[in-house]
Formats: C-alpha cells, sequence, structure tokens
C-alpha cells in the first residue's frame, strides 16, 4: 500500500490502464491476497462448514434463504452464523461449504462486482456475474481438493428481461442454471424434496419466503448439521429477496412472524404441509 | 559536441507550470458545492459517456478537469488504491484523505520528475455524518493539496467563477438552490469571452451529490427527468 512504498505515491500496477475485474488486478498486484492462490494442507483438517441454502423464484424476483447453523464435525461452531449475502444492488450470493474460504470469496466477489461497476460506469449483465463467480470458484480448486470446498448459490434479478433467476457450480467453477428454485449443501437433498412439493409458479414473495422456511425446516429435520429455526433464542433465517427495487434483506421480525406460523402448523401436522396425491 | 544551453530549474518549472496551467484553462469548468445534505458536482459536459465526476468508493467521489487520459487514468488509480485497501482492512478505513495524499504524491513526482507534467486538476471529496465533517480536497497539477470549504471552482473560467461564487454562496443551502446556482454561474461564464450568459439544459450537463442520508453508498448521479425536476424551482405557493 502507499504508505508501505515510501514516496506514497500510486504505485505503477494502479496507473497501469487495464482490467477491470477487481480479482485480476489483485493477483497481478498482491496474488497472496486472493483465495486460492495458496498452499493446500497436506491433509483433511477440520474446520467450519455452513450447510443448507434455499432459492426459489416468484415472478418478478427471486428469495434466497440460509438456516444459521455452522457445524465441526460433530460439533456446532456457530448458531448465527450467516450465509446469505448481498452480491450487489440486483444480486445475493449464498454458501455452503468451509465458511472461512467461502466468506473470504463472497467479500471477494461483492468487491469485484463494484469495482467493475466503478470503473466501467455500467453495471455487469447478471449473466456476466454468473460467470464471474464461476471463475473464483475454480480458482479455488486446488484447495477444494484438499477438502476446504466452497459452493455457493448465485441468485439475482435480472434488469434486462425483468425476472429472477438461480445459478449454481460445483467445485471445478462448473454454473447451471436453474429453474424454478433450488438448493445447496448437506440438507439440501430435503430441502429440495420439499420445495418440489410446494413450489407454484404463481407464488408471491411471501408465499415464495414460506416456501423455502417450510425447506429449511424439513432439512434441519433430516440433516444434522442444518440447523432448525431457534425460537427460544430468536434466531431465525436469513432471508433475502432480489426484486425490481433491489436486494432486501427480510427483517428478523418479519422473517419471525413466518416462522411461527410454520412452527404452528408443524405443531399439529410434523411433516409440514401435504401435498395432493394426484 | 554540441554543449546543452543552460537553463535555470526554476524556468523548467515556469515553464511546466504555464504548460499545465492553459491546458487545464482550455477546457470546460466543474464545480463541487457543499448542500446541506453533502456535496454537489456540477460539470458541463456534453458527453454521456466519457464522465468527469466518478464514485471512488462509499463516502467518497471524484472530479476533474484537463485531459480525459490523464485524469481517467488517476481515477481508475484510485478506484483500484480505495478497493484494495477496504479488501484489506475495512470499508471504513478507506479515507478521502488517504486517497487525496496518494493523488498529491502522485502529481507532485510526475510534475518534477517528467517532462510533461499532468494537465488535470482533481477534487477529492468526502461525505461524513454532518457537514462539519464533510471534506473536499483540491489537487493541482504539481501536486499541492488544499483543504477547501464550501465551495470549489475548476478548469475554463475558474476564477471568475469562484468570484462570483464567493459572493452567492453561502452554506446549508438545500440542493436544489444550490443546483441552480451552480448551473447559473456555469453559463454566465463558460462561453466565449465576452458573449452573453447562457442558459445551460439538463443534457449539457453531468451533475452528482454525494447524499449523507443515502445508506452505504453515497453516491449518486442525477440524469434526465430526475435532473430536469431538481432544476426547475419550486413553485411559490399563491397568497
Amino acid at each position: 500500500m502507499t504508505s508501505a512504498d515510501g514516496a506514497g505515491r500510486l504505485p505503477a500496477a494502479f496507473m497501469t490502464p487495464g482490467t477491470p475485474s477487481f480479482s485480476d488486478f489483485l493477483g497481478s498486484y498482491a496474488p497472496d491476497l486472493l483465495p486460492g492462490r495458496r498452499t493446500p494442507p497436506s491433509e483433511p483438517i477440520e474446520v467450519p462448514h455452513g450447510t443448507t441454502i434455499v432459492a426459489v423464484t416468484f415472478p418478478g424476483g427471486v428469495v434466497m434463504a440460509g438456516d444459521r447453523r455452522a457445524t465441526m464435525g460433530n460439533v456446532i461452531a456457530q448458531r448465527d452464523i450467516e450465509k446469505v449475502y448481498p452480491a450487489d444492488e440486483y444480486s445475493c450470493v449464498g454458501i455452503a461449504g468451509v465458511a472461512g474460504v467461502a466468506v473470504e470469496l463472497v467479500r471477494l466477489f461483492q468487491v469485484e462486482l463494484e469495482h467493475y461497476e466503478k470503473i466501467e460506469g455500467t453495471v455487469l449483465s447478471l449473466d456476466g456475474k454468473a460467470n464471474r463467480l464461476a471463475m473464483m470458484i475454480r480458482g479455488n480448486l486446488a484447495m477444494a481438493i484438499q477438502g476446504l470446498a466452497v459452493v455457493p448459490l448465485f441468485a439475482g434479478y435480472d434488469l434486462e428481461t425483468g425476472e429472477g433467476r438461480i445459478f449454481s457450480y460445483d467445485v471445478t467453477g462448473g454454473r447451471y442454471e436453474e429453474h424454478a428454485f433450488h438448493s445447496v449443501g448437506s440438507g439440501s437433498p430435503f430441502a429440495r424434496g420439499a420445495l418440489k412439493k410446494l413450489f407454484r409458479d404463481d407464488l408471491q414473495e411471501v408465499d415464495a419466503v414460506t416456501a423455502c422456511v417450510q425447506a429449511l425446516y424439513d432439512a434441519a429435520d433430516d440433516d444434522s448439521a442444518t440447523g432448525g429455526p431457534d425460537l427460544s433464542r430468536r434466531i431465525y433465517p436469513v432471508v433475502a429477496s432480489v426484486t425490481a427495487a433491489g436486494f432486501r434483506r427480510m427483517p428478523d421480525d418479519e422473517v419471525g412472524g413466518i416462522v411461527d406460523a410454520v412452527v404452528a402448523g408443524r405443531m399439529a401436522n410434523p411433516n409440514g404441509p401435504q401435498a395432493p396425491l394426484r | 559536441m554540441t554543449t546543452p544551453f543552460y537553463v535555470p530549474q526554476e524556468q523548467v518549472m515556469k515553464d511546466k507550470a504555464e504548460y499545465a496551467r492553459k491546458g487545464i484553462a482550455r477546457g470546460r469548468s466543474v464545480v463541487v458545492l457543499q448542500y446541506v445534505d453533502g456535496v454537489l458536482f456540477v460539470a458541463e459536459n456534453l458527453s454521456r459517456a466519457l464522465h468527469k465526476i466518478s464514485e471512488i468508493y462509499d463516502r467518497i467521489a471524484f472530479a476533474a478537469v484537463g485531459k480525459y487520459n490523464e485524469f481517467e487514468n488517476l481515477r481508475q488509480a484510485g478506484i483500484r488504491l480505495a478497493d484494495t485497501r477496504g479488501y484489506l482492512y475495512d470499508r471504513r478505513d478507506v479515507t478521502g484523505r488517504g486517497l487525496a495524499n496518494a493523488y498529491a504524491q502522485t502529481l507532485g513526482t510526475i510534475f518534477t520528475e517528467s517532462n510533461k507534467p499532468f494537465e488535470v486538476e482533481i477534487v477529492v471529496a468526502e461525505v461524513g455524518e454532518a457537514a462539519e465533517s464533510d471534506q473536499i480536497y483540491r489537487l493541482t497539477y504539481d501536486g499541492s493539496v488544499s483543504d477547501e470549504h464550501g465551495f470549489v471552482a475548476m478548469g475554463g473560467q475558474a476564477e471568475q467563477i469562484s468570484t462570483e461564487l464567493e459572493q452567492r454562496y453561502s452554506d446549508g443551502q438545500p440542493l436544489g438552490d444550490m443546483l441552480r446556482l451552480a448551473v447559473d454561474v456555469l453559463g454566465s461564464h463558460g462561453g466565449q469571452p465576452g458573449s452573453p450568459p447562457r442558459q445551460l439544459e439538463a443534457n449539457q450537463l453531468e451533475v452528482a451529490v454525494l447524499d449523507r442520508t443515502r445508506p452505504l453508498r453515497k453516491f449518486r448521479r442525477l440524469i434526465g427527468p430526475a435532473l430536469e425536476q431538481i432544476m426547475t424551482p419550486a413553485q411559490q405557493p399563491q397568497g
């Protein structure tokens, strides 16, 4: 940084015209600051893992929700971790996998999008953002092979088509567009099963949030690494919605109301709402 | 072998300064004004794509006059510096003062060490929690920095504009009044010398604010209908 450069003038790397990508710039100026450029541990280590993220589209936007548990082996490492973040004004990212690497990746991704916007004076398309994230995950492959994998779920509002879209990834940086709904993390098979039965294509925003909370409840029911709603501590899932109006993190009292209704329903019917058989 | 003529250092610096000043005065002016909720930037700029005003970070913005490629280079370097610092430490650790310092060192070195100085003048502004903590730094081609209060005019007929602003500017005014003042002074001094004042329209202007009432990223461009609406004086209530 400037103070370390003695004279205090901007280093030559800063003055060289070129890439609008922050991670590319950092890769040439200070590569050791990038996640994925470090030497991976030679043997598996026990670190906190984030678990289940769900996302559901609805006409005019998309909702993403994540449970609050991080686990380290059989231990609950944190009971109020946040795993759903704004990526920029019109997109959000949820993380499953190694929490430390994932949080760093999200921070870098947030700066990446904002940096592009400021340098170029225009925002990236939603596909452009999804591709950037794919490249950043690919950069982490060596770490993933050593057990430090990150699998995010990316969702956003496409300003060109006016709809919510969801993208999922694998550890090699493969990018897949998902239709209607998706989930990632250890509880995702259970959550996705629930979403399959609950999804309709005419959901309101609040219905989409309810579907997410139901799906997370089912995931927590069957997956020990996913945390259910913690009513005694008032710890609820983090819920974000992205619409034409931009990113909005749903306040806790709003989520609390929906969670209370879902839990009350489960008191009468522990398996949750029933879908018609035919 | 020819012996180069001896030119005193003082003369070299004077020539460079004059060269830079001439280049800066050729362009159109930019004014930066404090208003009650932040800092207002107004530039006479017909281009929609080549900006003179830009966001640098959450609370920091940049305005420049002079040679486009040179200030664009500084703008990008500033964004890189701010983003790198914010990523390395925290968003709150990126300050206007740090950026102004880096620019000052850079411009100073270029002025003394290279044959051709940068023909630019820059304002780095940072909006605070209240008007008292707003900061406006003005940087010139040779790396001198001054901490300004209230308003700054750069480029074109900056001196005449400053003289007029001195009489008409006052602290704590609403955005609309300050914008109309800026448009008025730019219109009355930007044209050919001696020509009558012009009435600048919204499409001839580049306008942005650092608005302290906004969450997180305080920078906002005012364009199209939103700009026209603020430029039109409010109707006086009848009676």
